[in-house]
């Protein structure tokens, strides 16, 4: 039997962070009193009208770009009319055959598109079943109903469960940085889903799906798609064929439950919104969305791969764009700047001094000046001092937000030693002459017993002393 | 008193600007005359008081809050006698939102109802110094062309209380040509306006789609809706459309009309060309109808009019075309009246579905279930394109046929309803001879074009015996989409011409006669 392939496409939904809902002018809460932030608008009253917030249009907008989507010069809403008790107008307003934003691709996953929509109110069903029929009442919040929404849809691109996870957290980095949205998976700004089946490897056919709902974080994603994908594999292996249905993921278990199937499935009897006129995408609002996206994580990490970066660091740096900032600060004020080993400072030794002083560094205004690093990374790679005293200084840089790197240096008697007031010189003489038995050792060929008198060196110099110059004596002095 | 109910709108209010007569004083008079009223025809008048928020000029004191911002716009202020509608009371089809005072549509559904905002309509009547006069009968949720599909009863007609006034805005073309308000607002959203209208002897504009904000009008077909004012004569539906125009931000398919209206003083039509559409030779037309219209046409010349032919040739399929569209907005409109948050609730013994259904079941009259069935179906899916998809494309070829009709003449006229006001429970039982009341009415609606019903003349019932006592006919003059200022000025003219006051002399119910 040919192995299986996995085959999965991803639906996230992202919660824009206007400052208000999508259709009336309500304020947008998290944790708030329940259905204070109300109105007859999103209660659908009788005789009200929705109105677009045009903020939420000018998200999409960036959200599009940044997946290199297609714009829709024109596009409209349309109603999905389904009746439950979280969406009080019984259809939600969304966009069907001509969604805002068309085909893009983030990475190497394709878009199928991004549309606009409004997310509905929040329901607990009291009662044994807890689901509707059957309950013997239903709560409703009504504060997030209404909440500007954008739903993205992949094409079935992604071949596994790691994957899936990876590129979601590349989407949810990616749309962060746009700060169009809170993209919490907990909280729910951001929610994703998954449509998974099966195939022999190398079929080009599509299997049957199923959909995995509202997983909400990036390690349920891939432990519910895991799971889902063992399930299927063990349907068809032992000749059965996969049910289309929509499926919930209980991490605590491990368990999937069937929500529906396809028998259930509604009809939501699309038609367009007349309550709305179609959104122009004129050209000055997509040149207005295009001028305010910053350099995303995609398109940075391969700058900076570019730059002599290795993968990992690039990719670190490129998911925090205020540490990037800082990095390229401390680049630019670098006389001689070799990005890899300024990058090694700020993704390294500056993020564990941070975290030694327990400080929660905002790069915005950094606790190291830039200007202040550079001259100290400067110093160690010309060997004035070394690089453990380079830490020692940079733990002084932090604790004081001093800036003087030099007066530290001298003030702290950091200098490196070099040869030429033959102290060094004498300190390695003192430590072979402490050590005979391993100054015997070394003459006879044994590389490793070095380290035993590099180390009483480095500690007598309180590590002021470059390691190699430390070396190079030992072996002068011993006439090797 | 009689002098004070004889003025139009724009006389009394002329004359309350100019201090002759009392603000207060014409204002009791007409809420004297509301609660008068025995044609079934107010579902709420303002001597019932609305509580708190109490802005109809029947109370005392100002309301609370009056003048304030409010997230729809400024309260209505206190009663004023200033505005070009200073202290005139006006009546309010009950599909208008009135913040604190019961509002229905005609439905048991929102029995109780007390909207918390007002319709963007009424609070410009309100802001130009109107005052709430009182809520009109409606057909439930609009949906009927006889007013007999509220859940309130029926309405009479004053001309004939054993007939229907027409509908949907039945209980508001009653209470103008029953001497029970000066004007009214309705709504049309396929003829609800102008069939009524005409049946009742008033005039009844429906303007271009997006000229008035639908904001706090309850919808039944949105794509279509659009209120308007009834009124007795075309100035006053001039005075009022002017008023209530306008771009609302409350309302994205509103657009207003580009400048204001003026009030018409046109008393000839030359230079003016009428297109009579060709379709209405063949057309099912009572005799009395066809005859006032052609004694209509023949007026027109007189006034310097030309007349010529036009071709609708899609206007037959309007009916059907408008019977899937509405129904299928009207299935999602209506599918928000739950029970939960406000209206009746019938509680279910089981659960949470079942008290859903019941109180869909006994909240809503058999039009609206028939229709919203109807709806659900035409968008099913693997049936959307066969119908709605199809409808939409009739509409289109209708608005075609008038671009078409338009690029030849200023106006297309036709008779605003086949036949006079028929008797209370003739249609009840066959739905689709209802339908067709709409013939000549919705073809407009569907284009989105301004059209008009002035009544026209007189004539007997079809089948009724020799000397019967006539019933009014209206007649109906469509332009093309926000040419309301010229359509307005060329109803007047006509208006004038026929001068249908003199015509029904006593038989006229404001005047007295069949009220007496």
């Amino acid at each position: 039997m040919p192995e299986l392939e996995a085959v999965i496409g991803l639906e996230i939904h992202v919660q824009l962070a206007t400052r208000t809902k999508m259709f009336c002018g309500c304020a947008l809460s998290f944790g708030d009193e329940p259905n204070v932030h109300t109105c007859p608008i999103c209660l659908a009253h009788p005789g009200v009208l929705p109105v677009p917030n045009e903020e939420a249009i000018a998200y999409a907008l960036k959200i599009g770009l940044a997946l290199d989507c297609e714009i829709a010069p024109r596009s409209i809403f349309h109603r999905k009319n389904y009746f439950y008790p979280d969406n009080p107008k019984a259809y939600q307003i969304s966009q069907y055959d001509i969604p805002i934003c068309g085909p893009g691709k983030l990475g190497d996953i394709r878009i199928t598109r991004a549309h606009l929509e409004e997310d509905a109110a929040k329901t607990i069903h009291a009662g044994s079943t807890g689901r509707i029929h059957g309950s013997t009442a239903s709560l409703v919040d009504f504060n997030r109903g209404g909440t500007p929404l954008v739903e993205i849809v992949t094409e079935p691109d992604l071949r596994g469960a790691a994957e899936a996870a990876e590129w979601a957290r590349l989407l949810r980095e990616t749309v962060r940085q746009l700060d169009v949205s809170n993209v919490n998976m907990e909280e729910g700004s951001l929610r994703i889903d998954a449509n998974v089946s099966v195939r022999p490897a190398g079929s080009t056919e599509l299997g049957t799906k199923t959909e995995l709902k509202n997983m909400n974080s990036f390690r349920f994603v891939q432990r519910g798609i895991e799971a889902e994908l063992e399930r299927q594999r063990g349907i068809v292996d032992a000749g059965g064929t996969v049910e289309q249905e929509t499926l919930h993921f209980d991490p605590t278990s491990g368990d999937l439950t069937s929500l529906r199937s396809k028998e259930e499935a509604h009809d939501y009897r699309y038609f367009p919104e007349p309550d709305l006129v179609a959104i122009v995408a004129t050209e000055a609002m997509i040149a207005a969305a295009r001028a305010s996206l910053p350099e995303l994580p995609a398109a940075r990490q391969a700058r900076y791969e570019g730059e002599g970066l290795d993968e990992a660091q690039a990719r670190l740096l490129a998911a925090d764009p205020g540490q990037a900032e800082y990095f390229e600060a401390v680049l630019a004020a670098s006389t001689a700047p070799e990005p890899r080993v300024v990058a090694n400072w700020v993704t390294g030794e500056l993020t564990a001094a941070l975290r030694g002083a327990e400080i929660d560094e905002d790069y915005g205004s950094p606790t190291v000046a830039p200007a202040a690093l550079a001259e100290l990374i400067g110093a160690t790679a010309a060997k004035t001092i070394s690089h453990g005293s380079g830490r020692q200084v940079l733990a002084i840089l932090v604790e004081t937000g001093e800036g003087d790197v030099a007066a530290i240096v001298e003030r702290e008697g950091l200098a490196q030693m070099g040869g030429d007031d033959g102290e060094l010189a004498r300190i390695v003489a003192a430590a072979i002459e402490g050590d005979p038995a391993a100054a015997e050792q070394i003459r006879n060929g044994n590389g490793k017993a070095i380290g035993a008198i590099v180390g009483v060196v480095m500690r007598e110099t309180k590590g002021r002393a470059d390691g190699g110059e430390v070396n190079r004596l030992i072996r002068e002095q011993l006439g090797l | 008193m009689a002098d004070l109910l004889d003025l139009t709108v724009a006389e009394a209010a002329a004359k309350i600007a100019a201090g002759e007569v009392s603000a207060e004083e014409y204002g009791a008079a007409w809420r004297a005359a509301a609660a008068g009223d025995d044609l079934n025809a107010y579902l709420w008048t303002a001597d019932e008081g609305a509580g708190e928020t109490d802005w109809t000029g029947a109370g005392e004191s100002a309301p609370p809050g009056a003048g304030e911002e409010t997230p729809y716009g400024a309260n209505p202020a206190a009663p004023a006698d200033s505005g070009p509608l200073g202290g005139v009371p006006i009546a309010i089809k009950d599909i208008f939102t009135t913040q604190g005072i019961p509002t229905t549509a005609g439905s048991k559904i929102l029995e109780g109802y007390r909207p918390p905002y007002t319709a963007t309509a009424v609070r410009k009547l309100t802001a130009a110094g109107a005052r709430v006069l009182g809520k009109t009968n409606m057909d439930e949720f609009a949906m009927g062309s006889s007013n007999e599909n509220s859940a309130y009863g029926p309405v009479r007609n004053p001309w004939d209380r054993d007939r229907v006034p027409g509908g949907s805005s039945g209980g508001s073309a009653a209470v103008v040509a029953g001497g029970l308000a000066p004007a009214a607002l309705g709504t049309d959203t396929g003829g609800s306006i102008r069939q009524p209208a005409s049946l009742c002897g008033i005039v009844g504009l429906k303007p271009t789609y997006g000229a008035i904000s639908r904001f706090g009008m309850i919808a039944f077909a949105s794509s279509l809706d659009q209120c308007g004012p009834l009124t007795r004569d075309v100035a006053d539906a001039a005075l009022l459309l002017g008023v209530m125009e306008g771009k609302d931000p409350l309302d994205a398919t509103s657009v207003g009309l580009d400048g204001a209206i003026a009030l018409p003083t046109r008393e000839d039509l030359s230079g003016l060309r009428f297109g009579v559409p060709k379709e209405i030779g063949e057309a099912a037309l009572d005799a009395g109808v066809r005859a006032v219209f052609e004694a209509t046409i023949a007026r027109i010349e007189e006034l310097g009019g030309e007349i010529a032919e036009v071709a609708l040739p899609h206007a037959e399929h309007g009916i059907s075309a408008y019977y899937v569209i509405a129904p299928a907005e009207a299935s999602s409109n209506l599918a928000r009246y739950d029970g939960v948050r406000y209206g009746q609730r019938v509680a279910g013994d089981e659960d949470l579905v079942t008290m859903y259904e019941e109180t869909r079941a006994q909240g809503f009259g058999a039009e609206v279930k028939r229709r919203v069935m109807l709806g659900t179906y035409a968008l099913s899916s693997g049936y959307y394109d066969a119908y709605y998809g199809q409808a939409q494309k009739v509409r289109t070829r209708i608005a075609g046929d008038f671009d078409a009709a338009f690029a030849e003449v200023d106006f297309v006229v036709t008779p605003t309803s086949p036949s006079v006001a028929f008797g209370l429970g003739e249609k009840t039982a066959d739905p689709l001879a209802m339908y067709l009341n709409d013939f000549f009415t919705v073809p407009m609606s569907l284009a989105g074009i301004p059209a008009i019903s002035i009544p026209a003349g007189l004539a007997a019932p079809e089948g009724a015996a020799a000397g019967a006592p006539g019933l009014p006919v209206g007649f109906q003059i469509a332009a093309p989409a926000f040419g309301e200022q010229k359509l307005l000025e060329a109803a007047h003219a006509l208006e004038g011409a026929l001068d249908f006051a003199a015509a029904a002399g006593d038989a006229a119910p404001w005047r007295g006669g069949a009220r007496a």
